[in-house]
């Protein structure tokens, strides 16, 4: 292997991909970055060179030729159907556009290591789930429409990919769920909603992975030898409901039979993209175990599930309906009036006394 | 109550009454009606219209003579101003302390039915307002001090614990655990609303606490019965307030896909029963709970109370096995009781997807006592930890050799159906 690197990101247009470019100039072992993507992107890059073409574009198979690219990041799988313009076309971009690409690769003699931007939606959501997955447990149902089961059909190409080029170090990294970026917006847009959604009767476990912490493994698995398929989270886990409360808002549950109408209301109304897969998120939610991440990438997550979902409130400066500095000063104008009575009886029993 | 008395006194008959007697003279023409005779605090003579006796209606009150009941309440008023004066006055009473008699008018005239309510209602209103008028807020006051020398700073400690308790609740400010474990939750408002339960209604008696380890992993393995799964709560709860120790339980799947009990289930620290979870648990050295009967001991019928059901297929002592820690089999004796199930409307169940439909005792006194038959039979509980059985002799590796893990099934279940029987020789009546 060489020490150099020649690095092509796909999806170079999206916040993370953006950022993982900015990470991987400052390095001297990474030589070449070449981004590919349909929109210009609008980040500050200096030695990251663009080429405007569709994953599903034979330009990017020249690219990779003429580059001598030997590592591939996949970062342009879209999460939400919005993003990509309708549902049909979004699972044409995805899956289509990782066959194409991961053809280009096959016929480049050069390419030496691939790393996927997968996610722990390929999991599912059930209520069989265990307590969090690992990368080797397999979920009783497998995701059957939408975002999972795109990602299920990327990985398993890539995985095929992986066999027939067994030179090809193999890279598919399962990112819990986004905040703040534009990566995995599909969650984050229930907090755009004067009331945030949830389903009646069912509070589900989630997790959270900061951008930060994202492009830190993406890096690390982008300039290291890190074959496998590794789990990325922040450590613990969060409650929907505690989310809405450390957000102040106010949460407007809705019940089972009705789920399905509120969500389509909501997605017709174009204020939030909630998909029919992500309705059984919010019943049961996901937990994924970490322990893979921390022992063989040697990461460990600057921001926990929690610290994540605080800093997401507050860049995106989500508006409360309950101010928690105000909840805060009740409480502790509440201890000042109890002391200064009990400093009260104090005295008085002194005075009594003496 | 003052606009009441507002319109008593009009100004202009007010006026009148000042000039009358600046002037020294009395000037008829105003009204003729009769004043009241008595003298106010002031000492000033009392300026309200006499009402059929000598007095008005406020000092007939303060000399223990009533008005009559035409005009004590004010005829447009409606019923729900009515009940909502009612409630006022029954939520004032008690502050006043002193005044215990207005109380009861109020109470009394809460409790009639008939037309005459009303006026007996007014009546009682007329006299508590009279009461406020006399003292002022400072009854509240009175109160709220005596509330505050009764054990002001056990009252403080109190009212900063619950006002943290709720600033964390509201702020979102507590941590759960991977499972969803809610430790705030669970030990500072849900185990306080059923101890009542635990210690009153139930009276549950507990034997061989020392049986459960005081730290590292443990398996409780119980039996399950009374149709719905209160005594995992019970025995959860015991479990905590004897060692401090959160038992974890092991659900059914049907457990978590439940709107709301699912949800509950998790929060409380309860699990599905699964080898992996199971294991997790153990080996994080937490004391588990599990009740292999499952569904078949929750729905049996009357007739098969206190006898043991399947153990599954003992997958819970391969578990103990792998993380070698022991198992403490526990009985529970009363839990039968509290619902006895005659009949299990088995189509009904399998058309609703749900394991039994019971058919239980309280359901034949629901068309005499109402919604209130269906509370469960205050029997009398006792929960029994037996002496825990040691896996280390038997290795981790036992865990895959399935005769071994049969006969330790065995062997657990017949020590509990052995507990069951003994304590139910042992106890003096079902109720008792």
């Amino acid at each position: 292997m060489t020490d150099a690197r020649r690095v092509l990101i796909t999806g170079i247009a999206g916040r993370l991909a953006g950022q993982l470019a900015r990470a991987l100039e400052q390095r001297d072992d990474i030589l070449e970055i070449v981004g590919v993507d349909v929109r210009e992107p609008q980040h500050d890059l200096r030695r990251t060179e663009f080429v405007r073409a569709d994953v599903r574009n034979p330009l990017v198979g020249r690219v990779i030729e003429a580059s001598a690219i030997d590592t591939v990041v996949h970062l342009s799988t879209v999460a939400t159907p919005r993003a990509a313009g309708g549902r049909s076309r979004m699972k044409e971009s995805n899956v289509i556009g990782a066959m194409q690409l991961l053809a280009a690769c096959q016929q480049a003699p050069t390419v030496e290591r691939f790393v996927l931007k997968s996610s722990a939606a390929v999991y599912g959501s059930a209520h069989t789930d265990p307590v969090s997955f690992r990368e080797r447990s397999v979920p009783d149902a497998t995701p059957r429409q939408g975002y999972g089961q795109d990602v299920a059909e990327i990985e398993g190409y890539v995985r095929a990919f992986g066999r027939r080029r067994k030179d090809v170090d193999v890279t598919i990294l399962r990112f819990a769920n986004f905040l703040g970026g534009q990566a995995d917006g599909a969650f984050q847009s229930l907090f755009n909603l004067p009331v945030v959604p949830s389903v009646l009767g069912f509070d589900p476990r989630l997790q959270f992975v900061h951008e930060d912490d994202a492009v830190q493994v993406l890096e690390r698995v982008t300039s290291g030898d890190h074959p496998g398929i590794y789990n990325v989270a922040g450590d613990g886990v969060l409650y929907l409901s505690q989310c809405i409360r450390l957000a102040g808002r106010v949460a407007a549950p809705v019940p089972l039979p009705f789920v399905s109408a509120v969500a389509s209301g909501v997605r017709r109304s174009g204020r939030a993209d909630v998909t029919m897969d992500q309705l059984r998120f919010l019943q049961f939610g996901r937990v994924v175990d970490t322990t893979r991440m921390r022992t063989r990438l040697g990461i460990e997550p600057r921001y926990s599930t929690r610290q994540a979902f605080e800093d997401f409130v507050r860049r995106r400066r989500v508006r409360g309906v309950v101010a928690r500095e105000e909840v805060v000063r009740w409480e502790r104008e509440l201890y000042d009036f109890l002391q200064r009575k009990g400093q009260d009886r104090f005295l008085h029993a002194q005075r009594d006394g003496g | 109550m003052m606009e009441q008395h507002a319109e008593v006194i009009s100004m202009a008959e007010q006026r009148a009454a000042r000039d009358a007697r600046d002037s020294g003279a009395t000037r008829d023409g105003v009204s003729d009606r009769p004043r009241c005779q008595a003298s106010t605090a002031a000492d000033r003579p009392c300026r309200n219209y006499a009402t059929d006796g000598p007095l008005c209606r406020v000092h007939a009150v303060q000399q223990g003579e009533r008005p009559t009941p035409s005009d004590a309440s004010p005829p447009d008023e409606g019923p729900v101003e009515h009940a909502r004066r009612q409630g006022r006055d029954d939520a004032a009473a008690p502050a006043g302390g002193g005044s215990g008699d207005p109380a009861g008018a109020g109470s009394r005239a809460g409790s009639g039915d008939d037309g005459s309510s009303d006026a007996t209602a007014g009546d009682a209103y007329e006299r508590i307002a009279e009461e406020v008028r006399r003292r002022g807020w400072r009854m509240a006051i009175d109160g709220l001090a005596a509330l505050d020398a009764v054990d002001s700073d056990a009252l403080a400690e109190e009212l900063s614990t619950l006002a943290g308790f709720l600033r964390r609740r509201l702020t979102g400010d507590y941590d759960i655990d991977d499972f969803g474990f809610d430790e705030d939750l669970t030990t500072n408002l849900l185990m306080p609303l059923v101890r009542p339960l635990h210690r009153h209604y139930w009276r549950v008696a507990s034997h061989g606490v020392e049986h459960l380890p005081a730290d590292g992993g443990g398996l409780v393995v119980a039996n399950h019965a009374g149709t719905l799964p209160l005594d995992a709560i019970i025995a959860r709860l015991d479990i905590f307030d004897q060692t401090g120790r959160h038992a974890r339980e092991l659900g059914a799947d049907l457990v978590f896909r439940t709107p709301f009990i699912g949800e509950w289930a998790r929060k409380t620290g309860a699990t599905l029963a699964s080898g992996n979870d199971a294991d997790r648990l153990l080996t994080a050295g937490e004391l588990v709970a599990v009740w292999p009967e499952g569904f078949k001991g929750l729905g049996k019928p009357w007739k098969d109370r206190y006898k043991l059901q399947r153990f599954g297929r003992g997958g819970f002592v391969a578990t103990a096995l792998r993380a070698q820690v022991p198992i403490v089999p526990t009985a529970i004796v009363g839990s039968e009781e509290i619902y006895p199930m005659i009949y299990d409307l088995r189509l009904l169940a399998r058309a609703l997807g749900v394991p039994y439909f019971p058919i239980v005792a309280q359901m034949f006194a629901v068309p005499v006592f109402g919604p209130l038959a269906l509370l469960p039979l205050p029997s009398k509980w006792v929960i029994e930890y037996g002496e825990p059985i040691d896996t280390t002799a038997f290795g981790p590796e036992a865990a895959d050799d399935p005769m071994t893990v049969f006969d330790l099934t065995d062997r657990v279940r017949d020590t509990i159906q052995n507990m069951l029987h003994r304590n139910l020789m042992g106890r003096r009546s079902v109720f008792l």
